[in-house]
This record gives structure tokens, sequence and C-alpha cells, in this order.
């Protein structure tokens, strides 16, 4: 049997009354770059900790690179790298001294350490900042910085916890155009966001995970075919329709009403509109307006983690 | 290489107590604290009490500067560091919990010695006699082993608040400087002053470093050393124990 990078079998953690991860389990593919959706607090950050032996589970067990975590972490760790939800870099040290603490720590030479933090530095734009403390350092540029220090000691697996919450735009595409080049290059990475679209764009798979559970793991185009089944559309009236009315109509699997408006959920966006069309002939009533609604992956999101009903 | 192997641990706890040294013990109060205790701490007592004898007085200071020095700033440290999340990056790295506990007590290790160095240059500057200086020497350094582990031993309990630790710190250091002889000559105290005298290790480095000034000592030397050295290396081994435990509280 041959293991991928990543496996976690039956993970759990509980804190107090509150389970925030329940018998996870999933496995991640050599050079894949696997996704880990889920809302707030849905147990993101937590089955990252116990996958990168910050804190043990209680239940289950995580195998790193064929490394139980339990009982062989320092071997692990010394071939993945971390960066964690909250930057932690040191703010009294400059980004250097960060680099060259990361470079003893993982038992990097001297020599070693300089040329890789300077080639970091460079790519991440920071060079010319390298001897400033990290207190005076944006967001965006801890956030850079961590990267460069998860990076330095050139590991074969990343983690990533929501590398590019809160970044700019340029931030962020900086940051995702280095992971695809690193993972080009043959690293694994697992990363968790809540960004559909980011892990749209980004993952080969991805697994949902909500209130400590995994609810679904899939390639992220399967996932949007399974939205793309469902459209709305929102019409509204010159007159009163009954709800009754509307919700029999063929097309409609769902109808709301918000305002002047009706909400509806169909299947056919086209097929929609006609028997739309029909109705209000039919029942005499002129239509007002009439608007169709892409469908995002975000409601899809929203969906699949039940947040929003279909 | 091996990562986990016991050489590599102990180079990359060198460099935790590098980073200790350049963050925490580096600065301007906290050195000005170090250097200026033993000297008001000297001030106060000679003023206070000139019948004490010089050699008295220097080998309690001795004791009690090392044992405030080492155990000053690293009870704190892994409050601060849990609080700012930088524990959660060393945890992420490949170093053992121990090892990052051995890089906390190097660095109070030496920042102890540096700063008991000035006590003992004012004392030799008093016009002391240094009769036993490898004595003195192997006090100092199993002492300010054994102080910096009470020190870590002070941090176990898993709060991110340091003012916590260092309240729980002091309710727990000055009672201990009471008992140790410092104040009272071991030959003056009653019974079960005595007693109480023989559980503290700072007892057995004041008796060491009276020795080294004085020739005279209350217990034999051997029996100091050892009795430091069994103490250094029992609160060594009860703080790796205890943190391994408690560390994933922190996070
Ligand atoms: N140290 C802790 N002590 C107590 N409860 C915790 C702790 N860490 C996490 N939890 C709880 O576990 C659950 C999962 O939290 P977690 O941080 O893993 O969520 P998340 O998916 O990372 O969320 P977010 O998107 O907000 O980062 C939450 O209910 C949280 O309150
Ligand atoms: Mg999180």
């Amino acid at each position: 049997m041959t293991n991928g990078p990543i496996e976690a079998r039956d993970l759990t953690k509980v804190f107090g009354r509150t389970t925030a991860v329940d018998r996870v389990s999933f496995s991640v593919r050599q050079k894949e770059i696997f996704g880990f959706l889920g809302p707030n607090g849905a147990g993101k950050t937590t089955t990252t900790r116990m996958l990168t032996g910050v804190i043990p589970p209680d239940g289950g067990t995580a195998l790193i690179l064929g490394y139980d975590m339990r009982t062989d972490p320092v071997r692990a760790k010394q071939r993945f790298g971390v960066v964690p939800e909250t930057a932690n870099a040191y703010t009294d040290l400059s980004a250097w001294q960060n680099l060259m603490l990361m470079g003893e720590l993982y038992g990097l030479s001297r020599t070693r350490s300089k040329a890789r933090a300077t080639e970091l530095l460079e790519a991440l734009g920071l060079l010319d900042r390298k001897d400033q403390k990290v207190q005076a350092y944006s967001k965006g540029m801890k956030q850079r910085l961590i990267l460069a220090m998860a990076l330095l000691h050139e590991p074969e697996l990343l983690f990533l916890d929501e590398p590019t919450s809160g970044l700019d735009v340029q931030s962020t595409h900086l940051i995702l155009s280095l992971l695809r080049d690193l993972n080009r290059a043959g690293t694994t990475i697992f990363l968790t966001t809540h960004n559909m679209e980011e892990a749209n764009r980004l993952c080969d798979r991805v697994g949902i995970i909500r209130n400590g559970r995994l609810i679904a793991l899939d390639a992220p185009e399967r996932l949007k075919a399974a939205i793309e089944r469902v459209h709305r559309v929102e019409v509204s009236f010159d007159r009163e329709v009954s709800g009754g009315d509307i919700a029999a109509m063929e097309v409609v699997l769902s109808s709301a009403r918000e305002g002047d408006k009706w909400r509806l959920t169909v299947e056919d966006t086209d097929i929609a509109i006609r028997e739309i069309v029909s109705f209000a002939r039919q029942h005499g009533a002129g239509i007002v307006t009439l608007n169709t609604l892409a469908p995002s992956l975000d409601e899809a999101f929203l969906r699949l983690t039940g947040e929003v009903e279909p | 290489m091996n990562p986990a192997g016991l050489l590599e641990q102990a180079r990359r706890a060198w460099a935790i107590a590098k980073k200790d040294i350049r963050i925490y013990y580096l600065k301007g109060p906290v050195l000005i604290f170090g250097v200026f205790m033993p000297v008001f701490l000297f001030l106060a007592f000679f003023l206070g009490s000139r019948q004490l004898p010089l050699s008295f007085l220097v080998s309690g200071l001795v004791g009690m500067t090392l044992f405030f020095t080492a155990t000053a700033v690293s009870p704190a440290i892994f409050p601060w560091e849990g609080s700012a999340k930088t524990l959660e990056r060393l945890a992420s790295c490949p170093v053992r919990i121990e090892t990052i506990v051995l890089g906390d007590m190097v660095a109070s290790v030496l920042f102890g010695i540096a700063i008991t160095a000035v006590t003992i240059a004012i004392g030799l500057a008093g016009g002391l006699p240094l009769l036993h200086g490898p004595t003195l020497g192997a006090a100092v350094l199993l002492a300010a082993c054994c102080f910096s582990a009470i020190g870590m031993l002070l941090a176990v309990p898993p709060t991110n608040v340091p003012s916590n630790i260092m309240m729980l710190s002091s309710l727990i250091k000055f009672p201990l400087v009471f008992i140790s002889g410092i104040f009272v000559p071991l030959e003056q105290l009653p019974g079960w002053g005595l007693a109480l005298a023989i559980c503290s290790p700072l007892t057995y480095c004041t008796d060491l470093v009276r020795y080294a000034f004085t020739d005279v000592s209350y217990f034999p030397v051997v029996t100091d050393l050892a009795a430091l050295g069994l103490f250094a290396l029992a609160c060594t081994t009860l703080t790796m124990v205890l943190h391994r435990r408690t560390m994933p509280r922190r996070m």
C-alpha cells in the first residue's frame, strides 16, 4: 500500500463540550493541491494543527510523509513547512533574523540559509526591507515573510491556513502564483480557505468541512457541476399573484417572497422564463422586473455547508 | 543528519537560547534591572546591618542574585510566546518540547551567571579574598542550572497571561530566600528552620559560596555539590515532563 503525504484517519478533537473535529479521514495525494474548505468555526485550523503536530488529537491518527505525528513528529516536521492562521514571526527580530532562526531550527548550514533567504525575500519583494523589525511590517508583508519562513528549508509538503485572508489583490496574487510554481516543481500543498473561488482556481481536490465533519470531498469542477443544476430567477408583477400559483409552475423548485419580488429556484433558466411569461399572460399580470441570477460558487458552498437551504 | 538526534536537538536548543537572549534579555530595562539589583542589594544590606561580616553578606547576595536573575525572565517566556503565537511557530518546527525548554533554560543560565559575576566582582573589589575559585565556579554553574529549571517550573501552569505567572513566581520565590540561610546563618537556625533549609537548593549554593570565600561551610563541600546537582537534575526532569504535558494547552 502506498501512502499519500497526508493520511488523516478518524482525527478527532474535543474542546470542552464542543467537538471541533469529528472523525475526519482523508488522504492527500503526492503533488496535488488539496483545499480544505469550510465556514468559520468549522474546524479547519484545528485539523491543520493536528496534522502539523501543534496539538495532539484526542482520537485518530495523522500520518505525515509516512511518519506518525504521535510518535515521530520531529522527522515529519523536518520535511514540511507551515504557514499558520496568525502570522507568527518574532516581531522584535528583523525578517532576516527570523529567517536565520528558522535556518538553525531546521538544521541548515549558514551559507544555505543565507542563499535561500535572499532568494525568497527577493521573490516575495521583501529584500529591501529585510533588516527592518517585523513590528513595522504591514499585514501583507508579514504574511509574505511567514511564507518565506515556511519555505526556507525547501519542504516537499506545505501546510497553509488561510494564506490569503485579509490580503489585497496584489499580495494574494503574488502568494497564489508562488504556490502554483511550487506545486509545478513538485511540492504537495494543503491549504485551508473559506473562499470557494480561490479553492476552485487553485486546487486539484477540495474537502468541505462543516461542524467538524467532512461532508464532501471532490474536484472543484464536480462541486461546481453539482450547483449548476440549480439557478435563481427574480420576478415581480404589477399585481398580486398567489404563491400557490407560482409554486405550481413545473419548472419552479422553490419560491420565496421578498418585498414585491418573487425569488424562484429553477432547474433551467430558459424554460423558467418561458413559463413565467405564459404564467403572467394567463393571470393577466404584467411583468415589472425579471432577473436571472448566475449561480455563484459561494452560493454552492453555502448550500453544501448547509447555511442556505436549496 | 538525524533531526531528532540528541546532538542536532542540542544545536537547535542553542538557536532558541540565542533568540531568547536577543529578544528578552538584551533589553535595556532587563539589563538595568540585572545590573542594579546586586548593587542595590549590596547597599541595602551593607548599610542596614553593619554587624554582618562582608563574607557572609557576599555569599548570601551571590546566591540571591543568581536565584533572582535566573528565575526573573524565564517564567514569562512561554506565556509571552503563547500569546504572540510564536510558540506555535516553534511547535511546528522540528524541535522537541524538551528542546524548547532547554533553550529557554540555557538563556536564563547565561543571564544568571553574567549578572552574578557583577555581584562577585563587587565582593572582590570590596577586598574579599577568593579562596576556592573552582568551587565557586562549579557552585554558580550548578546553581544556575537548578534555578533556571525552577524558573521554567514556575512557567508550567498553561496560562498565556504573563502577569499571572509573575505573581505566582514571586509568591514562591521570596519564601525560598528566607529559608535558605541568607539572612540568618545556618548555625543559628532552630531545628525546624534547618529542616526547611535542607529542602531549598539555594541553601547549598549559599553554603558553597561561603566556603569559596571563607574556607568554612556548614555542610561538607561534596554534600553541597551533590545536593545542588541532584536538585538541578530533578528540577530539570520535572519541568520537562510537566511542560510536555501542558504545552498543547497553550496553543
Ligand atoms: N483552543 C481552543 N479552545 C477551545 N475551543 C477551541 C479552540 N480552538 C478551536 N476551538 C473551537 O473549535 C471549533 C473549530 O475551530 P477552528 O479554529 O478549527 O475553526 P476554523 O474552521 O479554523 O474557523 P475560521 O474560519 O474562523 O478560522 C470552534 O468552535 C472553536 O471555537
Ligand atoms: Mg481557522
